[in-house]
């Protein structure tokens, strides 16, 4: 498979530049989310070129220096970024000990690399960093250039320490809400009160009274202030708030009946894959509907952005996924040449997803404007966070297996509704926030999703990884938007495995089987069943049949991240008796070949916390016009006393392709509650989250 | 809003004088006043943790603590847990332990811990859990948080 990012920018000097100094500088395209890559990368590069790793120098991504690997997502930046490192690495290794060969008259072979020193075999030698100013890097990426064999790895595979890890914990590593540059301002939008209101009025005086106040900022229903001081700028929002008129529709659905809604809504629908069997009549079926409701990133830094535009240029500092993305929007939007607009990374809190980062930095575009020459900072408020970031898209998920007289599935039938999962800035039809409520205002088309072969979206996982005959995949997507949906962790792959794995713990237990065996009879794929009995085994999972009812129980939930992605079985053990209880989750994760396995286990632990808050806690509120869960009172995320141990076991296989860890284990994770909730109570709850509300509910279908 | 007026504090041992509003919250002023920046931006309505610093010892929310009400107390941040050349106990168990991922929430776990060590050093697991439920974490990091915790207390004696 070729590299798409190496197809983007096949020049090894855009990646790397090694220094006289005896540092290697590396440009990744991808970004720091809190996920470890860079750490990750740094490892890569250094065992390619034979440094120690302190040597690299990670360069934060930048518009103009760095390359355009697109969206920093998808649980893809060891693969594309990782790979296109590795390959320019040895092909830059071998250039120097080219030279190095001319240089000592010896055969490239014999020579020796041991942290950037080249040795030749009678002694003499010369280093990378002695050939730094002579071996020209202006050059293209060759084939032919075989990278290192996983047997000789030295520090690819090793736990090392995280490089942010330090600064991090003594305070003094910057994120983006701690840049200070001279002179910079604070600025603050007011948002609109509810979905599609417009400013009829507002009356700017009030804000301008406030001490401090550089500008207040209108433009259609747009309205921001910047101020000299920060806590002056929350003064002056909540000022011109009393000053403002709008006019209000109610445009939302009601949250109580989304399944309802998603099902009537106008959909466009795509057959994802078709097996297009048509066996015997039926002799029994399972039928099962799922939903989700609409889930928030809840971050816990609201999105920030700064820019600053001196009358002819634009420079943007932004936590985004996707840097050159968002550089294109704002180029288009503002009408700026590509050449005269540069967006800076710089690190955000956790991302995982499509946040509000793009949209607070087009904020702090608007804003700067208005005053040339200083930089504007926006950070969003927890209320607009919660309240105006793109949300998870909610699902219905609607599955059907039709059994033959033994009890074996002859046909499966499972359909999605739910509005794309990819609404990312880039495309015309995705505007960002503040584009939309200008006068000339950008309209927002509904979300789209990825398709299949890049991972798909509301179809992510939707088609089983067992050998079941007859499958019929559907996604029906809304047309309408009522919420503004985009890329959330894992996509549609949360509840797609929840109810997959449902329905097939439904069927063991239809045909008297162990579920842990019976999947395994439907498991031709070794990895799987391998992750799936590392699990089990891990976790004690018993030989005896599980005790329905009984107040605790086991559950087991099975999937391959994007169905080629990394292979995750979760076991879980649930206590249900006040509410659901996750006692502890035993994970079993294939992700091929493991660069830092404190860093994999790092993320599948976490992806599985998540998931765990999600499926047991999370549901976004709204009423007919706005968000109304917008503090952590009214969006309530897990916390320390609930959450349970978590071991992981890693299945190393060197000689397989890196598959990335961030989103792994949040499907399986789900799965495996609903399934042990099962076993503890007697009950399918299919509605998460998996509240004693829901629960209840489940007694009376 | 009030008239800009002279406020005295001391952080992380320093006295320091700011003229600002004195409703302004304590975790502004650290941050844009004294550049301490240790200190985060989470909810601003003291539900999330983030912004938590030491005020005579005991965990405060900073962003809606007004500067008037530490007048002539003693405020620690994260800066001054530790310093470079001696980190806090925590600091090193934290980088032991790997306990963080994006790393936005802990310099407000780092002080909360703190001062849970210093209350209750012999403090247990379902303690710690407790005393951390008011800081959230949404990258899933609890666990290593937690051990990271524990063996700083044990590593006490």
């Amino acid at each position: 498979m070729t590299n798409p990012s190496l197809g983007t920018t096949p020049r090894l000097d855009r990646w790397i530049t090694i220094t006289a100094d005896g540092t290697v500088l590396v440009r990744s395209g991808k970004v720091e989310l809190g996920q470890g890559v860079l750490t990750a990368l740094a490892q890569i590069v250094a065992e390619e070129l034979d440094v120690d790793p302190s040597r690299i120098r990670m360069v934060p991504a930048a518009t103009d220096i760095s390359p355009d690997e697109s969206y920093t997502a998808g649980s893809l930046s060891v693969q594309h970024s990782g790979g296109a490192l590795r390959a320019v690495c040895a092909q830059a290794r071998q250039l120097f000990l080219a030279e190095a060969a001319a240089r000592l008259d010896v055969p490239s072979e014999s020579l020796d690399v041991t942290d950037g020193d080249i040795c030749a075999p009678d002694g003499r030698r010369t280093s990378l960093w002695e050939l730094a100013g002579v071996v020209a890097l202006d050059r293209d990426l060759a084939p032919g250039t075989d990278a290192k064999r996983p047997d000789d790895y030295r520090v690819v595979g090793r736990s090392l320490p995280r490089v942010d890890v330090p600064g991090k914990v003594a305070g003094r590593r910057r994120f983006i809400h701690d840049l200070r540059p001279d002179g910079m301002l604070f600025g603050r939008v007011l948002r609109p009160p509810s979905r599609g209101a417009v400013l009829t009025s507002v009356d700017e005086q009030a804000a301008s009274r406030v001490p401090g106040v550089v500008a207040v900022v209108r433009d259609g229903s747009f309205l921001g202030v910047v101020t000299e001081r920060e806590e002056n700028a929350l003064r002056a929002v909540a000022a011109l708030r009393t000053g403002t008129v709008w006019k209000e529709a109610d445009s939302l659905p009601d949250e109580h009946e989304l399944p309802a809604f998603l099902l009537a809504a106008p959909t466009e629908e795509t057959v994802l894959h078709d097996a297009g069997t048509t066996a015997g009549p039926a002799a029994g079926s399972v039928h099962a509907r799922f939903s989700r409701p609409f889930l928030a990133h809840a971050s816990i830094a609201p999105s920030c952005g700064l820019a600053l535009w001196n009358g002819e240029r634009l420079a943007v500092w932004s936590h985004s996924q996707g840097i050159h993305k968002l550089h294109a929007s704002i180029c288009r939007s503002q009408g700026l040449a590509p050449e005269n607009v540069v967006v800076q990374h710089v690190e955000g809190a956790g991302c995982y997803g499509h946040n509000a980062a793009d949209d607070a930095a087009y904020d702090a575009v608007l804003l700067a404007r208005a005053v040339p020459g200083r930089t504007v900072q926006v950070v969003w408020t927890r209320e607009d966070e919660l309240g105006w970031a793109p949300l998870g898209p909610a699902m219905v998920v609607d599955i059907e297996a039709d059994l033959d007289a033994g009890g074996r599935v002859q046909s499966w039938r499972h359909d999605v509704w739910s509005n794309g999962h990819a609404h990312r800035p880039g495309p015309p039809s995705a505007p960002l926030l503040a584009a939309t409520h200008v006068e000339a205002a950008e309209t927002a088309q509904p979300a789209g999703d990825p398709p299949l072969q890049n991972g798909g979206g509301s179809g992510r996982n939707a088609v089983p990884l067992y050998d079941l005959p007859g499958q019929v995949v559907r996604t029906h997507r809304l047309q309408t938007m009522p919420l503004r949906t985009s890329a959330l962790r894992a996509l549609g792959a949360h509840l797609n495995v929840f109810a997959i794995e449902s329905v097939v713990d439904e069927l063991a237990a239809l045909a008297g089987a162990d579920p842990v065996e019976y999947r395994l009879g439907l498991l031709g794929d070794e990895r799987a069943r391998a992750v799936l009995q590392a699990a089990a085994e891990r976790a004690g999972w018993g030989s005896s049949a599980a005790d329905v009812g009984s107040g605790v129980g086991l559950g087991v939930g099975l999937a391959r991240y994007k169905n080629r992605g990394a292979y995750c079985a979760v076991v879980a053990e649930v206590e249900a008796e006040t509410h659901v209880r996750v006692r502890r989750l035993t994970i079993a994760v294939d992700v091929g070949l493991v660069v830092n396995p404190d860093g994999v286990v790092n993320q599948i632990e976490g992806g599985a916390l998540q998931a765990l808050s999600w499926t047991t806690k999370e549901r976004v509120r709204f009423d007919g016009r706005a968000v109304t869960s917008r503090t952590w009172e009214e969006y309530p995320i897990l916390t320390f006393s609930e959450v349970p141990p978590v071991d992981v076991v890693l299945l190393d296989r060197p000689t397989d392709p890196a598959l990335g860890a961030g989103e792994a284990s949040i499907g399986p994770t789900a799965a495996a509650i609903g399934n042990a909730l099962y076993v503890a109570t007697g009950l399918r709850v299919r509605h998460l989250p998996l509240t004693p509300e829901n629960v209840i509910a489940a007694m009376d279908p | 809003m009030t008239a800009d007026q002279a406020v005295s504090l001391v952080v992380n041992g320093t006295a320091h004088e700011v003229v600002c509003d004195p409703d302004t919250p304590l975790l502004y002023v650290l941050r844009n006043d004294l550049g301490l920046l240790g200190a985060k931006f989470g909810c601003g309505l003291g539900l999330c943790g983030a912004c938590n610093v030491l005020v005579d010892g005991h965990p405060v929310h900073s962003c809606d603590t007004p500067v008037w009400s530490v007048a002539g107390k003693s405020v620690t941040t994260v800066e001054g847990l530790g310093n470079e050349g001696r980190p806090h106990r925590l600091q090193e168990t934290f980088i032991d332990e790997q306990a963080l991922q994006c790393g936005y929430c802990t310099s407000g776990m780092l002080v909360t811990a703190a001062a849970l060590l210093e209350r209750e050093p012999d403090v247990d697991e379902a303690g710690v859990r407790r005393a951390l439920d008011g800081n959230l974490c949404r990258c899933g990091a609890h666990n290593r948080i937690v051990r990271a915790v524990l063996c700083a207390r044990t590593c006490r004696s």
